[in-house]
């Protein structure tokens, strides 16, 4: 009985994993493990989702979205290069996690041991209030911190995390002062900015897509307005130079070979480019970026400059 | 809602979906660590094909379908299958020992299907007032509500308390192991990096409670539960007559498990821990909590049923899930391009109500289903032979605790943590204050430092603490529930010393 049970959920699963064997001679030839380290229901599992239709409509192979959290995601990359690199695992991966977690304490890998082949997406920081927050605009929100230093509570998610790090940069452009409060995820964070448990929170744009009217937010990170919310301001107009958010990508073992890296990095591009993917993307709230293999050693670089250099001056890295 | 969406959720596809989903998902949440997080998150990519509403019944009746499905391997192994069945393992296996599993298993399914109706009845008619709870909740209620989880403990380790309270703060030790979760420092993990990743609840639960379960077995020539001799008739007819006469108990477990469930940062597992707590608390005299007690099951499973319904609240109205598995749909419902949230109810409103009579389908479906799968559970657990069930249920623990993670490490964990259980039950350390300082102990901590810095910000330390109306409501309930049982106890024994002196004859 507990074997037939077996067999009954292995059958279930594998329908889900069925691939054809066709006997397709370019790569892919078989399905694609795509490792999201973290728990499923998450960003980072949610634009796994959004790719996996695609890859499999282009590509005719599956993309199998599986799971490996722990450690905010280190449990997952430092394993990765002790996987097969055959082109056949990829693993998500995020900033500025990568370069955080190395960088603080001993955690099996170095920002420098995973292979990153494309960066898809980021969603970039936000500050969020409620629909009904005293909080109007982002100058509202800076005179209350320098009325009352420390006073302005901000949920985000964790600690040393994108959130934070965009609550510490921002602190510091502003010449204010207010008080972080970390929690498990966004959706925690979410919850308590909506429940007042704190004044605003240091979100991102999804959290305006998905809220909608219940939420206003006072700017956001980005180059130009998220088409999504052509009535936010971005930091930049406000006179504060701040772009960026939690990035994700895919990062491969690092024993796979150039070639395959290269038609991987090409084939997640083709995705990005198609225009149903592109919509889709921006209308959950995220914003796309395109930086595929060639780029990606200049776009690490400054990213990791970047997040070193706030995590120092605020202390985290001892 | 209107008839058309009772007749939309009817099709026959629809009644289809339920049905499997019913069905794949207490099979799956039968097996320890094949949650219902995992069961959702599998056949995620197979719903991406269907309509939005037939994709959510679908997942919904695989969620309530592993929800119950934990049931029986807790009735029958001593193993919760899911976190959310810890409860049932207290009177279930007891029961099952004694022979009463069939009743057990039978109880169970009455009771899930209760307070999986609650559950969906408040999602139909009270969702959009209801998620307000979710809101009300900051991080000091989350605090308390923790540590009235925690003080079952002492309600659970009767006549030691001593040893009840070094298992839960041992459980709260190992719940401290691998990156703390909101100030991400790195604890307890002595530099190996396997141990970053900390200690899985679920791995813990079947290492904890399976494993001793599995010495026990290879160790004593007996039978792993007793059988009645001789066929007896089908217990479904005595099962309901329990259930209608602990109907009270029914309905406030189910409440009680609907409102957790709206919490995001609670669940299943606590939820029917404090349904437990409640009906253990106001339990007649003559009950015996602990020892095989019908009502210990019946709230348990209510309760965390209940949560089903409770959960989808916040995520279909507030766009937060309310549970890991409503995460899981969440994402689902997104790359479909459903918007949950607040505007989900007026734009989206024929796609919510399709999916809410769906899940009284398959709640409803679970009946029939839950009881024939629930018989044939426990006629092959009783009548394998033991050389045959400690292997499989060995090699379902270890591919269990595997599948979790996909981590080797987990696995170790979790025998080296049963071995450990099996040693401490020598000396009457019992398994579930470990498991409930394990999974209350972040959720306290994580309160506990948000409070304090909050409360440091606004300078009002005190007045975060114990100056909010429902932390001091959970913080009166916790003080009752702490020394309620020492009033019954002296009561008990005036009642008794006075039948003593009056030479009373006792009824019952």
């Amino acid at each position: 009985m507990l074997k037939l049970k077996f067999v009954k959920t292995l059958v279930v699963a594998s329908a889900v994993s069925l691939v054809a064997a066709t006997g397709a001679l370019a790569f892919p030839e078989k399905s694609i493990e795509y490792i999201i380290p973290f728990g499923p229901g998450g960003e980072s599992d949610i634009s796994a989702r959004f790719q996996q239709p695609f890859f499999k409509d282009k590509f005719g192979q599956d993309l199998v979205v599986s799971y490996k959290p722990g450690g905010g995601g280190a449990v997952g990359w430092a394993q990765l290069n002790s996987m097969a690199g055959d082109g056949y695992t990829i693993m998500g991966i995020n900033l500025p996690h990568i370069v955080i977690q190395p960088a603080q304490k001993d955690v099996g890998y170095t920002t420098e041991d995973i292979k990153a082949f494309y960066m898809f997406h980021y969603t970039p920081d936000a500050i969020v209030v409620t629909a009904d927050s005293p909080y109007q605009t982002l100058e509202d929100l800076i005179a209350d911190a320098k009325a009352n230093p420390g006073s302005v509570t901000m949920s985000g998610s964790g600690k040393a995390t994108a959130n934070h790090l965009a609550q510490i940069r921002f602190d510091k452009m502003a010449g204010i002062k207010t008080t972080y409060v970390p929690f498990k995820g966004t959706g925690a964070s979410v919850t308590a900015m909506l429940g007042k448990q704190v004044k605003a929170q240091w979100g991102y744009t999804t959290v305006g897509a998905a809220q909608g009217d219940a939420v206003r937010m006072l700017a956001v990170a980005m180059e130009e307005r998220h088409p999504l919310f052509p009535d936010v301001p971005t930091f930049k107009e406000l006179g504060f130079d701040m772009v960026g958010g939690a990035y994700r990508g895919m990062a491969v073992p690092k024993d796979t070979p150039d070639e395959t890296v290269k038609a991987l990095s090409d084939m997640f591009g083709e995705i990005n480019a198609d225009e149903a993917f592109r919509k889709q993307m921006l209308d959950g709230g995220f914003a796309l970026l395109d930086v595929g293999v060639d780029g990606m050693g200049d776009f690490m670089k400054a990213r990791k400059d970047e997040y070193i250099e706030a995590a120092t001056e605020a202390g985290l890295l001892n | 809602m209107g008839f058309e969406h009772l007749a939309n959720a009817l099709t026959l596809t629809n009644l289809a979906l339920a049905l499997f989903g019913v069905v794949a998902g207490t099979i799956i949440g039968s097996i320890p660590g094949l949650s219902a997080t995992m069961a959702v998150a599998v056949l995620v990519p197979i719903t991406f094909a269907m309509p939005p509403a037939s994709a959510l019944i679908l997942l919904g009746a695989i969620y309530t379908g592993a929800i119950y499905g934990g049931a029986y391997s807790a009735i029958l192994l001593n193993t919760p299958g899911t976190p959310s069945a810890i409860g049932t393992t207290f009177d279930g296996y007891p029961m099952a020992k004694r022979g009463d599993g069939d009743l057990a298993v039978a109880i169970a399914c009455y009771a899930s299907v209760f307070g999986g109706m609650i559950g969906a009845l408040a999602l139909l008619l009270l969702a959009p007032p209801l998620s307000s709870v979710a809101l009300a909740f900051g991080p000091v209620e989350y605090l308390w509500l923790s540590i009235f989880g925690l003080s079952l403990i002492a309600s659970l380790s009767t006549g030691n308390l001593l040893k009840g309270l070094a298992g839960g703060a041992f459980g709260l030790l190992l719940s401290c192991v691998g990156v703390a979760e909101i100030s991400a420092d790195i604890r307890l993990t002595f530099g190996s990096s396997t141990m970053i990743g900390g200690i899985e609840v679920v791995g813990a639960l079947i290492g904890l409670y399976c494993i001793p379960v599995l010495i026990d077995l290879v160790a004593t020539p007996e039978r792993h539960l007793k059988v009645e001799e001789g066929g007896r008739a089908v217990r479904f007819r005595e099962g309901a007559l329990l259930a209608w006469r602990s109907r009270f108990n029914l309905l406030r477990s189910s409440i009680i498990g609907t409102v957790i469930g709206i919490l995001p940062g609670a669940g299943g597992s606590v939820a029917g821990l404090v349904a437990y707590s409640e009906a253990k608390r106001t339990a007649k005299p003559g009950q015996k909590f602990g020892e095989g007690e019908p009502d210990g099951i019946m709230a348990t499973e209510a309760a965390n049923n209940a949560t089903v319904g409770g959960g989808f609240i916040p995520t279909l109205v507030l766009g937060i899930p309310g549970t890991p598995p409503d995460a899981v749909i969440l994402g689902a419902l997104l790359v479909q391009g459903v918007r949950t949230g607040p505007t989900l109810f007026d734009s989206g409103g024929s796609i919510v109500y399709t999916f809410i009579f769906g899940l009284f389908i398959a709640t409803i479906l679970m009946l029939p289903t839950g009881l024939l799968i629930g018989r044939y559970a426990y006629k092959t657990i009783v009548t394998i032979p033991k050389t045959i069930l400690v292997p499989s249920v060995g090699f379902m623990t270890i591919i269990g605790t595997f599948a979790i993670r996909n981590s080797i490490s987990d696995v170790i964990i979790m025998i080296v943590l049963g071995t450990v259980g099996w040693v401490l039950s020598r000396f009457g350390f019992a398994a579930s204050p470990i498991v409930l300082g394990l999974i209350l102990g972040p959720i306290a901590e994580q309160g506990f430092v948000q409070a304090w810095i909050i409360g440091e910000a606004t300078g009002n330390l005190t007045g975060m603490f114990f100056g909010r109306p429902i932390s001091l409501a959970i913080i009166a309930f916790t003080v009752l529930s702490l020394v309620y049982p020492v009033i019954q106890g002296r009561r008990a024994k005036k009642l008794l010393e006075m039948q003593a002196g009056s030479n009373a004859k006792t009824d019952d």
